[in-house]
């Protein structure tokens, strides 16, 4: 899809009213499409061909890409870097920023030049700690935490002010996102957890993966309850599995990912298991469009991120829509 | 102390109740203060704060204590320092995911809090842990918060008192 105020690639888009940036996806999720949003991981590459590479295999099945920023704290293409490269060609991207390697001072000046550079999305995310990564030794920044980080860029965007309070000559317009889990202790907290960040700016969230409905489902309600799903874009994440033995080392090595047995137990069945984690991906992806206060998915394929475009099209979560593709815009 | 700081949480109520009167206590010393000087006082009160706090909840002298609106559970002690609620890394047991060995600091502070308001329905109010903090002023670090607060507190009865 291409709006009717379409600029040429690389350009930004009219900033609408009741619109707090020049960004595609803020405009996809406000007319009430269903949104997909998709992640890229940064190559340890210095090739923009890489980059570019990457990006392509969303064309047309995402109305957005994260580029991740240093991501389980290991060391990539900065996201500030692979945003700049794919703006330019018109992608809509969503720049992660972490607080783990980075201070208020850094952090304030990258999200200027990104968006100049035209990058709409800010994702704030406090970061994984350096122990998880492959850069143990590195001393760990965390000026600032998610809450703060998003305090930051809306006293940015809004009161046009660096966090100083020293003025800002153009306020970077940006919309602002942050990540929620759901199914992480302390479970009763994750919604007044979710309140306080939507308080301090988050316009979407986009979540941790959900394999087990239920409690998704009691998180959404609760939060429809406190009348937050006015207030914010819920992104409801996702992603294949590729064997049971992987599920299971994420599931007790990676913290806060939790994956309940009966997806343990499929891909343990199955006589194709990186076809059946697709499945079962797909039937996820389907019944998340069903619960009302779901605005769209965010697809996690880490390593699989060539399947996307399998999952998002055998869903039929879009329906019969198609977001936008560079190729048609030149 | 991990297991002293562990104890203090179980009893939050009590001492949620203690900080309070003793910030109201020292809050009424203001004219004393005043009087001898902020800046003369900060280092003794400095010391007596970090020794009686860092027994008490481990406290790290970030010099703006918010354990009234955590559980009194200082959230200093989390490693990545987060004042605003537990990350995404929790584990399964409520163990924090840089520190297994540890309980995650935000999970001890819900509990605190709980205890604080009697087991309240989430429902209920949750003011005090549901409130934005902003960004830590590293500039204070090592200061007294005490102190810290209590001149605040009257920078602002007096500003307003002039204005009105």
């Amino acid at each position: 899809m291409s709006f009717m105020d379409e600029p040429i690639p690389g350009e930004n888009l009219p900033i609408l009213p009741g619109h707090t940036s020049f960004g595609r996806l803020e405009r996809v999720l406000r007319e009430g499409h269903f949104t997909i949003t998709s992640e890229m991981a940064p190559p340890d590459s210095a090739d923009p061909q890489e980059v570019f590479k990457q990006a392509a295999l969303f064309d047309g099945v995402a109305d957005a890409i994260n580029a991740t920023d240093g991501s389980g704290a290991n060391c990539h293409m900065s996201s500030v870097g692979v945003c700049s490269l794919l703006t330019r060609k018109g992608y809509s991207m969503v720049m992660q920023i972490s607080c783990r390697d980075k201070n208020r001072i850094a952090i304030q000046g990258d999200v200027l030049g990104a968006s100049a550079m035209g990058v709409a999305n800010m994702l704030c995310l406090t970061g994984d700690g350096v122990q998880a990564g492959d850069h143990p030794e590195a001393k760990p920044v965390f000026d600032l935490d998610s809450v703060t980080l998003l305090n930051t860029l809306k006293t940015m965007r809004d009161e046009s002010r660096f966090l100083s309070g020293r003025k800002l000559d153009t306020p970077p317009h940006s919309f602002l996102g942050a990540a929620a889990n759901p199914f992480a202790e302390p479970k009763e907290f994750r919604v007044d957890r979710l309140a306080k960040k939507i308080e301090a700016g988050a316009q979407f969230i986009q979540t941790q993966y959900c394999f087990d409905i239920p409690v998704f489902k009691e998180y959404i309600d609760r939060a429809g309850d406190k009348g937050l799903l006015d207030k914010v874009f819920i992104l409801a994440g996702i992603g294949p599995m590729a064997s049971a033995r992987s599920a299971t080392w994420i599931r007790d090595n990676v913290p806060g990912i939790h994956i309940p047995d009966w997806v343990i137990k499929r891909l343990d069945d199955a006589e194709n298991p990186k076809q059946e984690g697709r499945e079962i991906c797909i039937e996820l992806m389907q019944q998340l469009k069903e619960i009302q206060g779901v605005a769209g998915i965010h697809v996690m394929a880490y390593r699989q991120e060539s399947a996307v475009r399998e999952l998002v099209m055998k869903s039929g979560v879009l329906g019969d829509r198609t977001p936008w593709i560079p190729s048609t815009q030149e | 102390m991990y297991s002293v700081r562990k104890w203090t949480v179980s009893h939050a109520k009590s001492f949620n109740r203690v900080y309070k009167t003793l910030e109201n206590t020292l809050s009424a010393l203001h004219p004393v203060w005043k009087k001898i000087g902020y800046e003369r006082v900060e280092k003794p009160v400095a010391f007596v704060e970090k020794h009686v706090k860092g027994l008490l909840f481990d406290c790290q002298m970030c010099g703006q204590c918010v354990l009234h609106e955590t559980g009194m559970s200082c959230p200093m002690n989390c490693p990545k320092t987060l004042r605003n609620g537990p990350c995404g890394g929790v584990r399964a047991n409520g163990n924090c995911e840089v520190k297994p060995e540890m309980r995650c600091v935000w999970v001890e502070a819900w509990r605190g809090d709980q205890i604080i308001n009697d087991n309240q329905s989430i429902a209920g109010s949750r003011e005090s842990i549901s409130n934005v903090q902003i960004a830590v002023d590293h500039s204070l670090k090592g200061r007294s918060s005490w102190l810290n607060e209590i001149r605040i507190k009257h920078e602002n009865k007096s500003a307003k008192d002039t204005s009105s």
